[in-house]
């Protein structure tokens, strides 16, 4: 070191670890474990959460984190026998509740894939009239908080005759998706070479044929990521459902959790939490296998 | 045959959905904002009433105290998100890539989950002795248990948010984090700069682009957004006392307490923040240059 290094060099050359001294080493060690101390700090609340929700669906009683009451596995009986469990008498069977959710989640999923790479494809490859319109209008919807919409949303369900069906809240929810969706397939659509199509083209195939044969299978990893978007997205539904589907014939996994919530709380949690459970699993075990792509995508960060 | 026939064919479903559900919703907000439109004139009842629900929303007596709570729950929800975000992402990238990953992992739970899932287990968190776990972290240090929903209704709502926004934060700086240079580490280190100097000097210069496009949009989804709040303390326990803006919409003209659903109050009310949100959206994306930002956070070097 020399005599005449700056201000910021001398406090860091005072912290290198000087030979033979053992509280720097100590120091050094502190230094390593401080970011993860204050990291599982920060993220204790957020694992607790889970946890008490995995715990409590496996007692008779819990007081916080601590089960008071025996391990059981009677919460879990709304599978097994629907009929004996009382919190549940009045509401719709859990099995046609699960088939609902996985029919809205999927019908969505399909709409979004299907409109956003048929629109990404031809903004990515045609050129017409209003396109860079249309790109800009994407883009400013991509970033508009559509839930202010849904007053006036009601209004156009009512007139389409679609208001208190799943197939209405279908559309409303793959709309509200379409925009990102778009702008993810152009992406994806963007980096396909030219001239494979080319080639399918002189062939004489058709657009549609060369889109749908040559062009949609090259893009898989795009409708991968998406789909897993927008099945999640769909699966987690809870406001549209209960705004656009009073009547409750074809209800959803959240409507029956909200409701349970609303009487629930001073009554028994055990049901409660297996059913909270039972609806969050099938997602949490998807978010294990596919972790990485919905990070990337939560993140907005999907590149074609 | 059109010369333009095949666009039209890929682009009429698109233009379909953004016409009903986007265009029509926008110009229905402002439309119905100007009539008096509720349950008692139903849907073809009703009458043109100029600015009178704008005129209302000024003169109301609840409008300056849910305006304040909207401002109130956006700042403290914001500030959180940023900060922790930030911290997150930076304490994550600087751990063994492995553990980071992990950490940022269990930081999406709450945005992967059902938000019916995840409010059910704040509101048990919440919940008054001996019951709720909050309750028992906090005893340790001689604060009293007590019904947090009831009892501090603000700090559960910034709880439940905060947990689920920061996530945004932290995922966007994440990216951005990577995409420096690693030889601008290296030579720092090499300079004998410590971590806290490498974080200082750095990484939070060159993550000014992203910080501020998190605060934009954010500010703008937070402005809109009532879901989390709707399923815990829907606006109570007092009355209005964490009722937000859009939330103040949502109950007026879908789900009131006094069964007369008014549409058009509550359109005007929804109005203010569909102007809102096409205006920011157009900041964003004229200023920000959005997509640039989200898809390759822009990082100057300089």
């Amino acid at each position: 070191m020399t005599s005449s290094a700056a201000p910021r060099h001398a406090s860091a050359a005072s912290s290198l670890p000087a030979p033979a001294s053992s509280s720097s080493a100590v120091t050094r060690a502190l230094m390593t474990a401080l970011p993860y101390v204050v990291l599982i700090l920060f993220t204790l609340p957020i694992l607790l959460l889970y946890v008490w929700l995995t715990y409590s669906s496996f007692f008779t009683r819990m007081e916080g984190l601590w089960p008071t009451g025996s391990f059981t596995l009677e919460n879990w009986r709304f599978l097994w026998a629907p009929e004996s469990v009382e919190q549940l008498r009045n509401k719709p069977p859990i099995i046609p509740l699960t088939i609902n959710t996985l029919v809205f989640s999927l019908a969505t999923t399909a709409v979004v894939l299907l409109i956003s790479s048929m629109a990404g494809y031809a903004l990515s490859r045609l050129n017409f009239p209003g396109r860079r319109a249309f790109l800009g209008s994407v883009l400013l919807l991509h970033s508009f908080p559509s839930v202010t919409l849904l007053i006036a949303t009601f209004i156009v369900l009512r007139r389409l005759g679609l208001y208190d069906q799943l197939l209405g809240v279908i559309l409303v929810k793959a709309a509200f998706e379409l925009p990102l969706g778009i702008w993810i397939m152009k992406g994806f659509f963007d980096t396909v070479p030219w001239e494979l199509e080319m080639a399918a083209l002189v062939d004489g195939a058709g657009r549609i044929t060369t889109w749908w044969r040559i062009v949609m299978p090259l893009v898989r990893p795009g409708l991968l990521a998406l789909g897993l978007l927008a099945f999640v997205s769909g699966w987690n539904e809870f406001l549209l459902p209960f705004v656009f589907m009073p009547s409750g014939s074809q209800a959803t996994l959240s409507l029956l959790v909200r409701s349970l919530l609303g009487e629930g709380r001073f009554v028994d949690y055990g049901v409660l939490t297996a059913v909270g459970l039972y609806y969050v699993l099938p997602i949490l075990i998807l978010f294990l296998f596919a972790q990485e792509q919905l990070m990337r995508i939560y993140g907005g960060g999907v590149k074609g | 045959m059109n010369r333009y026939s095949t666009a039209i064919f890929f682009m009429t479903p698109a233009l379909l959905m953004v016409a009903a559900f986007f265009v029509a919703p926008v110009v229905i907000t402002l439309g119905m904002s100007l009539t008096d439109m509720a349950t008692t004139t139903g849907l073809s009842n009703w009458q043109w009433s100029g600015l009178d629900n704008y005129q209302r929303m000024v003169r109301g007596s609840f409008t300056l105290l849910i305006l304040g709570n909207t401002i109130f729950y956006v700042v403290v929800t914001l500030a959180f998100n940023v900060v922790m975000g930030l911290g997150i992402a930076l304490l994550s990238s600087h751990v063994e890539p492995h553990a980071g990953g992990l950490f940022r992992a269990i930081w999406l739970l709450p945005r992967i989950s059902p938000s019916v899932v995840y409010a059910l287990m704040w509101t048990w968190a919440a919940a008054a002795p001996p019951y709720g776990v909050i309750n028992q972290l906090v005893e340790p240090f001689g604060v009293e248990g007590r019904y947090w929903i009831n009892s501090d209704p603000w700090l559960i709502v910034f709880l439940i948010n905060g947990f689920v926004g920061a996530s945004f934060g932290m995922l966007i700086f994440t990216s951005a984090i990577k995409s420096i240079p690693e030889e601008l580490f290296r030579a720092a280190r090499v300079d004998g700069a410590n971590a806290w100097q490498i974080a200082r000097r750095i990484t939070l210069p060159l993550l000014r682009w992203p910080i501020l496009f998190v605060l934009t949009y954010q500010t703008m989804s937070l402005f809109a957004s009532y879901e989390y709040i709707l399923l815990t303390t829907n606006g109570g326990p007092g009355l209005y006392m964490t009722e937000v803006w859009s939330l103040w919409a949502f109950h007026t003209a879908l789900s009131s307490y006094f069964g007369n659903l008014e549409f058009g109050y509550g359109a005007a009310l929804a109005a203010v923040l569909v102007v809102m949100g096409l205006l920011v959206s157009f900041v964003l994306l004229r200023i920000f240059r959005f997509n640039d930002l989200v898809s390759d956070p822009r990082i100057e070097i300089t």
